[in-house]
């Protein structure tokens, strides 16, 4: 069926992949670490659970390998279906841990739909660019990839997990790449340094600062073309002016103060290392504390003392900061910077757009988790609650990471197989 | 180009804000390196044992007792009898109540006191039934054991330092403690050592998981050195039984090495009233006790008329002046009038003429009127003889701090010219308006140490070391840093005056005080004093004063004592005095009606006279 493909696989991809899982172990151990700890594979331990998922998904890449391409893409509808049909079902079966019903249990282990959806809708929509009738200049496609996009989006929000249906925004790089506007690019950039200016600044000082750089802007152009306008201009300058008034509206009315805090503690306006902004003190004490070389595996008397809440999940970066130091941080910052980029590349030789566009979706993802996780350990990115690819502690999210990146690498080894 | 490059610019971007963010956060800020300031890492004094303190002898004065706080987790209890454990304690049992409630308030999870410093009795009995009462246990810590109750005024007192401690030495750390008083205040820093520190990792709950990084980065504490003071605590302790229910001070130095050998001043206190767990009601008694004060040191601070011993300076400043010989001879009628309409008194009989010998032992105070008036006008001016005067008398160290290794202290007063000139005017004033310096009245103030000091220096025969009261502080020695203070007397002058105290004893005014086989050499004073009753000045009954020291040749002890009120040096001062000498030099006590005499006089009727609100009568 698919012969010969261990020739044709993307060994550097695999091997950056297997180095940070392996080094993802390491952390894991440290910060779950037990004095009377008797096996590693024990069950009943973090790092027993995840060694055991991690052999069950290198069975799964087993059998991955042997699907073709082509097989996958005529499925994506259906894997689809499947995957909105079980978020729809955590509604009626799911299972709530601390304030979320985003699992399905069975016996001992738990299955997190959200992540299994993720690669679905990358297919999905992949699969729906690649179609003959699909044109993303035109309205209807456009609002119809959007669909395909919030659908599982908004269904993860209402569980509620909005870190995870986050995520979601990443795979709007497809459309990018599949000649959407880039109209949009610009609108989005713009809203969010408009969002930064008006939560930094008060709403009257960014409305300030826009008028005066839009007309700046205006008599700039007017020098060399005397003939343009002024109404454009006006009407962007009123539209900035509403959204930042209704940022800080949304902010100040809308928001609770938990989010108003998190988004506060990091524009640095509040200083509350107790509370709200524990984690991210914490965090950044952990990993200043490892300095260039790290204090070795085990070493960290941070992660020791379980300082940081949520260290062998969502904050797993700040025991590869304090044990690892700025050494094993860079290597992971590179090592991921170096799968995306290398997928990105691998896409764009891919003659057909399914198989491209949905490896810009796997780039787009990890970019997010990347940006996102790691961001937030370092203080730069308010809280959110979504783990580091391959390091961070969970079963079922090491499972449908090495799922998502191993379609990518089936894609890439057959790109020059037409069907 | 934009489509296909957006994400891999928007990756590198990421990685490069990542990476400098790392670079600043693990490379650049020390902020967040620092052990202290690392949160994970528990810092722990770990204190020496506080140096213990020996008298001359080498006896043990001061050592360290262990007492026992008990402390309480509230995570770990479990319902337990509060009766049994406040009667274990001896405690009420609101009393335990109200520190649980307030322990539980501040930490389920941290220690708190519950009741402190428990005995060692006390202890004991409750380390059998410990077990009946979890999340409680006993912790050790360390307390002044004085093994001797006597000298607490030299040796001071220790106590936790405050807040103003902390602000202007940052060695210290809340709940530490430091020395308050005496030796314990003035050699605070070879006492407590230096601590050390311990690491220890803990967890988020501040529960200790073991010690960080296997101990390598502790500190060593630097052990304190021991104290050996100067004083012979039997002396001392003698000297307190003498005093008791008197008021007064005695200070005994050995003159060739300004060597405190007892610093007596009555009443005084039980050392061990300042430890433990009435440390502090007992404090407030003390100090709110404003008539007898206890804690103020009457050989230190009190200041007070010499009164007649000062009569030997007059003479010795005479005679180095030039302005008498030992030969010449002053007339004396009961007195004499040293103005017009001004009579002096004296014990002299009508026509007596003394020359300088018996003008000392006699302690006649028309000879030392005109010594004192032959100094003065030997100048150009009164202002000039009173200078020189004045500067004779500081040699002595008098009218300025001495310099001794206490920390508390007063400098006595040696008036010069221009307070004079401040109540005269500069031309309003000559000897006779300054008479009664000659005979200590006046307004020369002293205290007993400089009296001592200056006694010690006449039995020098010209020189005194810095009176101290430390003699070793581990194993080096203070004399050898001591230099010898010359006083602007020559030696020939001391012979007559010497001679004449040596008389003072065998004839004089002092024979209270003559001991077999030994010659003490003395002067007596009997000290005109006044206090305020109702806004009235009031006269009171006379100090009784004496200074002394012997044996005559090779002095060994010099001794200064000053009883309130006791009226004639004669009747208490000199024979405490010669008691304490006599048991200094030879050991034992043999004048036992003497010793008796002097123990059990009391004069605490005489105290409360001035308090009685009625009229009384003085020097009984």
């Amino acid at each position: 069926m698919n012969k010969g493909i261990l020739f044709r696989l993307d060994w550097v991809l695999i091997l950056l992949y297997t180095t940070l899982v392996v080094f993802g172990f390491f952390n894991i151990y440290s910060t779950t670490y037990q004095a009377d700890v008797n096996s590693i594979f024990d069950l009943s331990l973090p790092i027993g659970k995840q060694l055991w998922f991690w052999l069950l998904s290198l069975v799964m890449i087993a059998f991955l390998m042997a699907v073709r391409a082509k097989f996958i893409q005529q499925f994506a509808q259906i894997i689809y279906g499947i995957s909105v049909a079980l978020l729809v079902g955590l509604f009626l079966f799911g299972k709530t841990i601390s304030g979320a019903t985003s699992w399905y249990v069975f016996g001992g282990l738990s299955f997190q739909p959200a992540e299994f959806a993720k690669m679905s809708t990358a297919l999905m929509l992949g699969a729906y660019l690649n179609r003959f009738q699909t044109n993303l200049k035109q309205w209807k496609s456009q609002l119809l990839a959007f669909g395909i996009i919030a659908l599982p989006a908004l269904l993860i929000v209402a569980q509620p997990d909005p870190g995870s249906a986050l995520v979601f925004g990443g795979l709007i790089f497809m459309l990018f790449r599949e000649d959407l506007n880039l109209i949009y690019l610009y609108l989005l950039l713009a809203a969010g340094i408009i969002f930064i200016l008006s939560l930094l600044y008060q709403f009257e000082a960014t409305s300030l600062f826009l008028s005066f750089l839009v007309f700046l802007v205006y008599f700039l152009i007017k020098r060399i073309r005397p003939k343009i306008k002024i109404y454009p201009f006006l009407a962007v300058l009123i539209l900035s002016i509403g959204f930042s008034y209704s940022v800080d509206y949304i902010f100040n009315e809308v928001f609770e103060q938990r989010h108003r805090d998190r988004f506060n503690i990091v524009l640095g306006k509040t200083v509350d290392n107790q509370g709200i902004g524990y984690n991210i003190n914490q965090s950044k004490i952990a990993i200043g504390s490892g300095g260039l070389q790290g204090k070795g595996f085990l070493q960290g008397s941070q992660t020791k003392g379980n300082f940081v809440p949520e260290q062998h999940t969502d904050y797993i970066f700040s025991t590869v900061g304090e044990e690892w130091g700025f050494l094993g941080c860079s290597f992971i910052v590179l090592a991921f910077s170096g799968i995306i980029i290398r997928i990105l590349i691998r896409a764009e030789r891919q003659t057909n757009s399914f198989r491209r566009a949905y490896s810009y979706g796997v780039a787009g993802i990890l970019f997010v988790h990347f940006f996102v996780n790691i961001g937030m350990s370092l203080g730069l990115v308010p809280t959110v609650g979504i783990p580091l690819p391959f390091i961070s502690y969970g079963g079922s999210n090491l499972l449908f990471f090495t799922l998502l990146l191993f379609v990518h690498l089936n894609f890439d080894a057959n790109r020059l197989s037409i069907w | 180009m934009i489509r296909k490059y957006l994400l891999v610019f928007f990756t590198l971007c990421s990685a490069i804000l990542f990476l400098s963010r790392l670079f600043y956060l693990q490379i650049i800020d020390p902020a967040y390196k620092s052990l202290s300031d690392n949160n994970a890492i528990l810092e722990r004094s770990v204190y020496p044992e506080r140096g213990l303190i020996y008298d001359r002898k080498g006896t043990l004065l001061v050592a360290n007792q262990p007492a026992y706080d008990l402390m309480y987790i509230p995570e770990n209890s479990k319902a337990f009898d509060t009766t049994a454990l406040a009667q274990l304690c001896g405690v009420l049992p609101e009393r335990i109540h109200s520190q649980i409630k307030k322990s539980k308030r501040y930490s389920y999870k941290l220690p708190s006191v519950i009741v402190r410093q428990l005995s060692k009795e006390t202890h004991a009995a409750f380390q059998e039934k410990i077990w009946q009462f979890p999340g409680f246990y006993l912790q050790k810590r360390s307390l002044r054991d004085y093994k001797v109750e006597a000298a607490s005024n030299v040796l001071g007192y220790i106590s936790e330092v405050n807040r103003n401690d902390l602000l202007k030495n940052d060695y210290y750390a809340l709940g530490e403690l430091i020395g308050r008083q005496g030796i314990e205040k003035q050699y605070e820093t070879s006492l407590r050592g230096e601590k050390g520190k311990e690491f220890f990792q803990k967890d988020r709950f501040n529960k200790i998981l073991g010690p960080y990084e296997n101990k390598s980065f502790d500190i060593a504490a630097k052990p304190p050195d021991d104290i050996t003071l100067t004083l012979d605590i039997e002396l001392q302790s003698y000297g307190e039984q003498l005093l008791q229910n008197k008021r007064g001070g005695i200070v005994a130095i050995e003159p060739q090495t300004g060597e405190i050998l007892a610093l007596v001043s009555a009443p005084n206190y039980n050392p061990n009233l300042l430890v433990g767990r009435n440390r502090s009601s007992n404090y407030r008694k003390l100090a709110q006790d404003t008539l007898a004060k206890p804690l103020f040191d009457r050989g230190l601070q009190a200041q007070y008329a010499p009164g007649s011993p000062f009569k030997t300076l007059n003479a010795l400043i005479a005679l180095q002046e030039g302005t008498i010989t030992t030969k010449t001879k002053f007339k004396c009628n009961q007195g004499h009038y040293y103005a017009r309409g001004q009579f002096m008194k004296c014990h002299c009989r009508r026509g007596t003429q003394n020359r300088l010998i018996p003008g000392i032992y006699k302690s006649c105070n028309t000879y030392f009127a005109q010594t004192y008036r032959s100094i003065i006008e030997a100048g150009e001016t009164p202002a000039d003889g009173l200078t020189r005067w004045k500067k004779h008398l500081n040699s002595f160290g008098l009218g300025n701090y001495l310099g001794y290794d206490l920390p508390i202290g007063k400098p006595g007063f040696i008036p010069d010219s221009s307070y004079y000139h401040r109540w005269y005017g500069p031309k309003g004033w000559k000897a006779p308006t300054i008479i009664s310096n000659a005979i200590g009245q006046g307004e020369i103030l002293t205290t007993p140490i400089q009296m001592a000091n200056f006694t010690a220096a006449i039995a020098n025969r010209g020189y005194y070391i810095r009176p101290h009261f430390v003699k070793k502080i581990g194993d080096s020695v203070v004399l050898d840093q001591l230099p010898k203070n010359q006083t602007t007397i020559s030696k020939e002058h001391f012979d007559p005056v010497i001679e004449g105290m040596e008389l003072v004893v065998e004839k004089g005014t002092a024979r209270t005080a003559r001991i077999k086989d030994i010659s003490v050499c003395g002067k007596t004073g009997t000290v005109e004093n006044f206090t305020l009753i109702d806004g009235v000045k009031t006269q009171l009954t006379d100090h009784s004063m004496f200074i002394a020291f012997a044996p005559k040749e090779d002095p060994k002890i010099a001794i200064a004592v000053f009883i309130e009120n006791g009226y004639w040096g004669a009747r208490w001062a000199a024979p405490i005095a010669s008691l304490m000498i006599e048991k200094y030099l030879t050991g034992t006590v043999k004048r036992s009606w003497w010793e008796n005499r002097m123990l059990n006089g009391s004069l605490e009727e005489e105290y409360l006279k001035p308090l009685s609100g009625k009229p009384f009568t003085i020097n009984e």
